[in-house]
């Protein structure tokens, strides 16, 4: 079965869009590339797409992201060129997820204690409000 | 390798996490692709036909909208496939087949119904969080058969 899936770079890693593409043009795996701002698209049999995302991961493995695509890369019903322009509607979601890569690249290379985290404040409990508001009016 | 629904159901942060940590991440887009890649188009562009609809009656009343009950064709399957759940609360800016309220409602709530292990986040806002989200994320998952 063939299967599409997004290959995204966080901004702060050293690995760019053109690299990946490049390493996968000299690789020995029938695929279809598409580079992007982003990252690329590639298209396979899903076996080897697999095999092929290990070896881009180990490029930068804490800076490299992979996501499933539905439709192949430069469809019609989906490629911008087609629909006279404008953003598909999933790329509103991999621009939000993307700008909090880094952040979460620098956790994945990060090793040893997880910090403390303060609680975030929690709204007053009701059982707590009906006690003051009884020790208030009594 | 366990199977794992992530929401928001299309997040690149969240299946990426559960496929690094060697289990499946269950996603819309999957759902999609046999869909629109299917060898026969019965109704083309998206092959979306009546039947996807009547699929999301399984999860949704007739008087609910079409767009709930069309999303849910998809993503209801995905559900009932999850042998477990990692969902983010509240990120703020979903869209797409993401972005309908009353669907998010409905999925998280036949998630939580189904009775597999869950794990609640936050989207992390900083790098000690990010940390925290990571980590609680790998432990969850190194949890599951």
């Amino acid at each position: 079965m063939l299967v599409t899936k997004y290959v995204i770079t966080s901004s702060e890693s050293n690995i760019l869009p053109s690299d990946i593409a490049m390493k996968i043009y000299g690789s020995k795996y029938e695929v279809t590339v598409k580079e992007t701002c982003f990252g690329v698209v590639i298209n396979g049999e899903e076996d080897v797409i697999n095999a092929l995302i290990k070896e881009i991961r180990a490029l930068d493995p804490a800076g490299i992201f992979i996501k499933d695509r539905g439709f192949p890369p430069g469809d019609p019903r989906r490629c911008r060129g087609r629909r006279g322009g404008g953003a598909r509607p999933g790329f509103y979601m991999i621009e939000s997820e993307s700008k909090m890569l880094p952040m979460i690249s620098r956790a994945l290379a990060s090793v040893g204690e997880v910090p403390a985290i303060p609680e975030k404040k929690k709204p007053l409990a009701i059982k707590r409000l009906e006690e003051i508001i009884k020790n208030g009016l009594s | 390798m366990a199977k794992v629904i992530v929401y928001p159901p299309t997040s690149m942060i969240l299946s990426d996490l559960v496929e690094r940590m060697g289990h499946k991440a269950l996603v819309v887009p999957q759902a999609v692709r046999n869909l629109v890649t299917a060898n026969e188009i019965d109704s083309p562009p998206l092959n979306v036909t009546p039947e996807e609809p009547k699929k999301g009656l399984r999860y949704a009343a007739v008087d609910v909208p079409s767009g709930v009950r069309g999303r849910m064709a998809l993503i209801g399957p995905i559900i009932e496939e999850a042998e477990a759940a990692i969902i983010v609360e509240d990120p703020g800016w979903l869209t797409g087949c993401a972005g309908c309220s009353r669907t998010n409602e409905l999925v998280r709530l036949l998630i939580r119904t189904k009775g597999v292990p869950v794990l609640d986040l936050s989207y992390p806002t900083n790098d000690p969080e990010a940390i925290v989200f990571v980590q609680k994320i790998k432990a969850f998952l190194g949890g599951l058969k």
